[in-house]
């Protein structure tokens, strides 16, 4: 197999497993379901006892549709559907984000954020809650309540375009470059933001925290049909990624020699990520730790071949992301935890103690 | 949802809208008050005060859950917390089955009262602002909402009086003392209240000068900005827990130790709800906060 091949020599000389793509299509199909059980249970459970059963009863026959409340109907087509939607797109996003990164920049520890996309969403939503009432009030009026998404997503797509022109000379986009240019940028919107935080209201304050925590509350269909097409593209140009990114863990220069045209592979996979890290980021504010830990965890299931990593990302975010957020409805209720704190505090000391017990072996 | 329904809500929602605007403009009460809910029989009410409000007038056996901020009196404590009220979670809020929503303004986000629109839930929201006429206003449109406009004529009329009276106790001192209000104190560093917060509408009202009148909000004030301020009075919360800053802690800061404050120990310290809160029980708070500053007066 061709992408058994792509494993790095210290793996190589450990006598892999050779072969493991009959696992990897049997983990691909176990996800799958797993995604599947775990987004009827998102529907199922909630603050409420709204019943889903009641409303999918309600499908089959027709005099049941009447018996059902409103209310009930209210709760799972408007409020939980919405949300296991835009929790399986963001999960997805952010998963494949991280793997795409880590496999272009050969460094387990790039996540999404490392083309810039995140200091610069982050960025752009801080001056929309801070100047939406003064500076940016015109704007913050024509687009409504989608001002903060779209603030979000322009200054990440900016921050990444900025980097990606800062890092390519002559036609060719240097890797270390854009790292390093990223933290300088990072830096730069970090003081930015930091002055925008100087003169917020402590109302403001309280909402920017907020919004850094993450969250799928407010999920409308509205903000699926805005970001579901920008995250779906990039979901669906993987496989073209997967080859090109396995021929690039041998270095570059034996990847062009394998016919990779990796100046064009970098491109694509910088900006997909970016449209689809930045959507993500827009709808939903900060959430961690699902870029990084979901790809690790999976290369130490199925091994690095891109071709099925990806994928498996996909599903594996999506379900954490939905199980994650379950939680954050369900143990306070009826109030809610922001949903970036639970994926930290059960991602963090997850990915602590696989560090630990397989010391090395995440060395890519 | 049928189109009709959808519209209707919307018109609700811009009602709202409406009826916020008017109320912001400067104190016609009585004319501008929104009409009593159709079911006022399971209310949630967001935002302290307006807790405070309800259980004020009587009428807590309609409450079904409260936000995070609703913490007085103890019996509130009791009912479901649906969260911080910028936060409030669409399901989290029908969970709880409420006829309506008594809000205070800024409540949100826009998702959920969306939802709750959407929902046909009638949702008021009550303007603030730090003086008399802001909690006399709420309590006017607790009342309204309610359908108990007498209850709460009874209340505003008590209140107004009882601050009047409050704010009678320092009209005759003739050296009115500068206040500095400090949110925290973190590793040294003084979070102070500027000019348009609840603590400088408190201080003013107890017959103080807020120390520090060049900026809107909180801000870190700069330890020459402290020296410039002269605050003849510390004022900071009393939130117990070993949170806070001691008096140690407080004059170990050199600035703080210069000022007249540091110089003569003048702190006070009261609770955050009782003391910013800006419901009913703001005319004692007026009144400790006059009698900590100035002694007993009468």
């Amino acid at each position: 197999m061709f992408s058994a091949q792509m494993v790095s020599p210290r793996s190589l000389a450990k006598a892999p497993e050779g072969d493991r793509s009959a696992r990897a299509r049997l983990v691909l199909a176990v996800l799958a379901l797993a995604l599947l059980f775990v987004a009827a249970l998102s529907i199922a459970t909630g603050a409420s006892d709204a019943s889903a059963l009641g409303v999918i009863q309600g499908w089959f026959h027709q005099s049941g549709e009447a018996t059902l409340s409103d209310r009930d109907r209210l709760i799972v087509y408007d409020i939980r559907l919405p949300r296991i939607v835009l929790g399986i797109l963001v999960g997805a996003g952010l998963a494949v984000s991280g793997a795409l990164m880590q496999g272009l920049f050969r460094n387990p520890l790039a996540d999404p954020g490392i083309v810039g996309v995140s200091a610069g969403a982050g960025l752009g939503a801080i001056a929309m809650i801070v100047l939406g009432g003064t500076a940016l009030q015109p704007l913050a009026a024509i687009l409504g309540i989608y001002a903060l998404p779209l603030a979000a997503f322009a200054g990440g797509l900016a921050a990444t375009l900025i980097l990606y022109r800062v890092a390519t000379r002559r036609g060719q986009t240097s890797i270390a470059t854009m790292l390093l240019a990223g933290i300088a940028l990072a830096a730069l919107a970090g003081a930015l933001s930091g002055i925008l935080i100087y003169v917020a209201d402590d109302r403001q304050l309280r909402d920017l925290t907020f919004w850094q925590l993450g969250s799928l509350g407010g999920a409308t269909w509205a903000k699926i049909f805005a970001a579901g097409p920008i995250i779906l593209a990039t979901l669906a140009a993987t496989p073209f990624f997967a080859r090109g990114l396995d021929s690039l863990a041998l270095g570059e220069p034996s990847a062009r020699h394998l016919g990779v045209p990796v100046q064009r592979l970098k491109m694509f996979t910088i900006l997909s990520v970016a449209a689809a890290t930045g959507a993500a980021v827009a709808v939903s504010g900060g959430i961690g730790f699902i870029g990084i830990v979901v790809p690790h965890l999976l290369r130490l299931l199925i091994g690095p071949g891109n071709r099925y990593l990806l994928p498996a990302s996909a599903l594996l975010g999506a379900s954490l992301l939905l199980l994650a957020d379950a939680v954050s409805r369900t143990v306070v209720a009826p109030a809610e935890l922001p949903i970036g704190i639970v994926t930290a505090v059960f991602g963090a000391p997850f990915f602590f103690w696989v560090l630990l017990r397989r010391r090395g072996i995440l060395d890519l | 949802m049928s189109n009709r329904r959808r519209r209707a809500g919307f018109a609700k929602v811009m009602g709202l809208a409406a009826l916020l605007m008017i109320s912001l403009e400067p104190a016609h009460a009585q004319d501008d008050l929104p009409p009593a809910f159709d079911d006022p029989s399971r209310i949630v009410t967001i935002g302290g005060s307006l807790t405070e409000i309800v259980f004020a007038l009587g009428e807590e056996e309609r409450l079904v859950a409260r936000d995070s901020t609703s913490t007085f009196p103890p019996e509130a404590m009791q009912l479901p917390d649906i969260g911080y009220m910028r936060q409030l979670s669409p399901e989290g809020v029908l969970s709880v089955s409420p006829t309506a929503i008594l809000a205070l303004e800024g409540s949100g986000p826009p998702e959920t009262i969306d939802v709750l629109a959407k929902a046909s839930i009638p949702l008021v929201l009550v303007p603030e602002s730090f003086d008399r006429e802001g909690i006399l206003r709420k309590i006017r449109f607790a009342g309204a909402v309610l359908g108990e406009n007498e209850k709460a004529e009874k209340l505003a009329a008590a209140v107004s009086q009882e601050i009047g009276a409050a704010e009678a106790l320092t009209k005759d001192v003739a050296l009115r003392k500068k206040v500095l209000f400090i949110l925290s104190m973190q590793g040294g560093r003084v979070l102070a209240s500027g000019t348009g917060t609840a603590a400088d509408g408190i201080i003013r009202m107890a017959g103080g000068i807020n120390a520090v009148g060049e900026f809107p909000g909180y801000k870190e004030l700069s330890e020459e900005a402290i020296i410039e301020a002269q605050p003849d009075v510390i004022l900071m919360m009393k939130r117990g827990g070993g949170l806070d800053a001691d008096d140690s802690e407080l004059f170990a800061n050199a600035a703080i130790a210069s000022t007249p404050a540091g110089q003569n120990k003048a702190v006070i310290r009261m609770d955050g709800s009782y003391l910013l809160g800006f419901g009913p029980r703001t005319a004692g708070a007026v009144r400790d906060l006059a009698t900590a500053l100035y002694g007993e007066t009468d």
